[in-house]
């Protein structure tokens, strides 16, 4: 595997003191973390922790109550409407339930932000489209509606969709939950390929173990009880000689 | 998916393409920097971070004319690629690649992918793994569906079924499922059904002045505008008025729950969903109908008066006296009987339609739509039937 570049480099995200809050409940505080570029973080923690709800928040649809969050170096909500925007299409996200527009088929939920946001032809959009699909195992589905598809094919559709503008920083929230075994192994594969060749950061939450030992190069274990996260660091690492509460964590599954 | 090759001192050369024959065969060449996106913003570079985050670069140069291959490519005729010169490639380069390699796959032509850059060659690897799952093929109906009407008639006779049951005192309807829907559906409407109400009586009062103003039968007029809202009127517009207003919700309530699997949840508990859905909404609404359309009617009335007196020069005695004559309790019944039916009917076509949705987003808002418009079709085709049937009978 590749080194992770130097950390001279300016990391990708920035976490500084963040709170998240659900539901106007405070779930998480005092949260401090960068992503590198070019690393896999998985954020992982039991459920109800509030993976998912700080997931909502590096990728800027939360405003956090205290703290702050910087994508190279820029604040999420600072500047104007449009300038957000722009900010935002810098990455990919995909969403738990996969978040497919329902009025459209795979194919134009997959050409909707190109045509919006670039200047290719209709061709070279519905090309771009096809092979993103096959790279997640979905060769031919281009004209099905998202509602034709089961969950899992939902669930790589949408990772399709989060690769449409070929982003460099990928936020993933539950990428494997749902798959088989066998689909479970070729996201992962994918992902591996996207870091390693294109030097895409991606930031997935999950619960596969598997999927953490294979594919992350650190590990963010988020606490409900301590409402903040309590480890941070390669998963092995974390397997020997982590808290023990995140031992527990990664051992349960790996004897499961 | 863009990544760069070389050093980036390189100056980036156009994007080219072109076969060439050489000691190996056909050889694609590949040469210059492909992508990234022409007119979008670049993505903040992962590798190197160098250019100012959110500055908008200019994208890259369009991608030239793709070569067709050479004619003449068979089984014994191995293409491979030939990539030294190429600087950057991007995800379009990646899918011109993938479309190219299933087209000579499907002729037969081996294609060695050895000259392609790392990366490159994954990703192709990557999607052509799932050329051998079969594509997700519309399997074939195991039988025909239902035909909509087909669906109509077996949601009006479980409805009926479940009445049955409940009536029985074989089911039993939670009274808070009901106060519930209540305080959705009456009070909230009442405003507007006076509204509609009082101006329908409002016309009707000019317009029958006109026509027996011609004769002389001024008299008449309370007749025309108390019977026409008691017996008619009232009870068209408070359906109409619910359709748009109570019977959109109950098909985008019931659509949405069906589109969350709600309604899945209940059947495995053994709940019925029309006992526990359907029925306190068809009560509610039933219960509430009266009051509103007697408000209504009262409203046309009542705004029947000014006309009637001040452009037609019926006394205000003579007015109300008429309509308090031309009241009978054939009228009072068939109007009340009319309307309940119009609101039954807007009550079943506004779950027919939730029930009956699909699961999703797009789902919930055509069920909406047919429901408004069925509960008003169906609202009129039983108001003209029953009027024909009632004139006929001599009531």
């Amino acid at each position: 595997m590749d080194r992770l570049p130097a950390a001279a480099a300016m990391p990708r995200v920035q976490v500084r003191g963040l709170a998240v809050e659900a539901g106007g409940r405070q779930v998480l505080q005092g949260l401090s973390f960068d992503v590198q570029p070019g690393e896999v973080l998985a954020v992982i923690g039991a459920s109800g922790c509030g993976k998912s709800t700080l997931l909502r928040h590096l990728v800027g649809l939360q405003r956090p109550v205290a703290g702050s969050v910087l994508v190279d170096g820029e604040d999420l909500h600072a500047g104007d409407a449009a300038r957000q925007a722009a900010r935002r299409r810098r990455f990919g996200v995909m969403f738990q339930a996969g978040a497919l527009w329902s009025s459209m088929s795979l194919g134009q939920n997959l050409m909707l932000p190109l045509q919006l946001f670039t200047t290719l032809d209709a061709d070279e959009c519905a090309r771009r489209a096809r092979f993103k699909l096959a790279l997640v195992g979905l060769d031919g589905a281009f004209d099905l509606a998202p509602a034709a598809l089961s969950g899992g094919m939902r669930k790589r559709a949408a990772l399709a969709r989060a690769l449409a503008l070929d982003p460099t920083l990928l936020f993933l929230d539950e990428p494997g939950a749902g798959l088989d075994p066998l689909n479970t192994a070729r996201l992962d594969e994918l992902v591996r390929n996207l870091r390693h060749h294109l030097g895409t950061t991606v930031v997935m939450v999950t619960h596969e173990i598997a999927s953490i030992f294979s594919v992350a190069d650190r590990a963010l274990f988020l606490d409900d009880q301590a409402m903040t996260m309590t480890a941070l660091g390669p998963p092995q690492d974390l397997l020997h000689s982590g808290p023990p509460a995140v031992r527990a964590f990664l051992q349960r599954e790996t004897a499961a | 998916m863009h990544a760069a090759l070389h050093s980036p001192a390189t100056t980036a050369a156009p994007p080219q393409a072109a076969w060439v024959h050489g000691a190996a065969g056909w050889q694609l060449q590949l040469a210059g920097a492909w992508g990234p996106l022409p007119g979008a913003a670049q993505p903040g570079s992962a590798r190197a971070g160098d250019a100012a985050p959110g500055a908008a670069t200019p994208g890259g140069a369009a991608p030239p004319p793709w070569p067709a291959p050479p004619e003449g490519l068979g089984p014994l005729t191995p293409v491979g690629f030939d990539a030294l010169d190429l600087q950057a490639w991007d995800s379009g380069l990646a899918a011109r690649l993938w479309a190219l390699c299933a087209a000579l796959a499907q002729q037969g032509v081996p294609v060695a992918l050895d000259g392609l850059p790392p990366g490159l060659r994954a990703a192709l690897q990557l999607a052509q793994a799932s050329a051998g799952a079969p594509a997700p093929a519309p399997r074939p109906a195991a039988r025909q569906a239902p035909s909509q009407a087909a669906i109509t008639v077996a949601f009006f006779g479980e409805v009926l079924l479940a009445l049955g049951r409940w009536l029985g005192g074989r089911s039993r309807l939670r009274a808070a499922d009901v106060l519930q829907q209540l305080d959705e559906t009456g009070p909230r409407a009442l405003p507007i059904v006076l509204l509609t109400c009082g101006l329908v009586g409002l016309m009707l009062a000019y317009m029958g002045g006109a026509q027996l103003g011609r004769i002389g039968a001024q008299t008449y007029l309370a007749d025309v505008v108390a019977v026409g809202m008691v017996r008619e009127l009232a009870g068209l517009m408070t359906a109409v008025i619910l359709a748009g207003r109570v019977g959109a919700a109950f098909a985008a309530q019931l659509a949405t729950m069906q589109a969350g699997e709600e309604i899945d949840a209940l059947r495995v508990l053994g709940v019925d969903p029309i006992t526990h859905l359907v029925l306190p909404r068809l009560l509610a609404l039933l219960l509430m109908a009266p009051a509103l359309m007697a408000c209504g009617a009262l409203a046309g009335v009542a705004a029947g008066w000014p006309p009637a007196v001040l452009a037609y020069g019926v006394s205000s005695a003579e007015y109300w006296h008429q309509a308090l004559r031309a009241l009978n309790f054939t009228h009072l019944w068939i109007g009340l009987f009319k309307g309940m039916l119009y609101v039954a009917l807007v009550a079943l076509a506004g779950c027919r339609e939730g029930l009956h949705a699909g699961r999703s987003a797009q789902a919930v808002g055509q069920a909406t739509t047919a429901a408004v418009v069925k509960a008003l079709v169906w609202v009129v085709v039983a108001a003209t039937g029953t009027t024909m049937v009632f004139t006929n009978l001599g009531f």
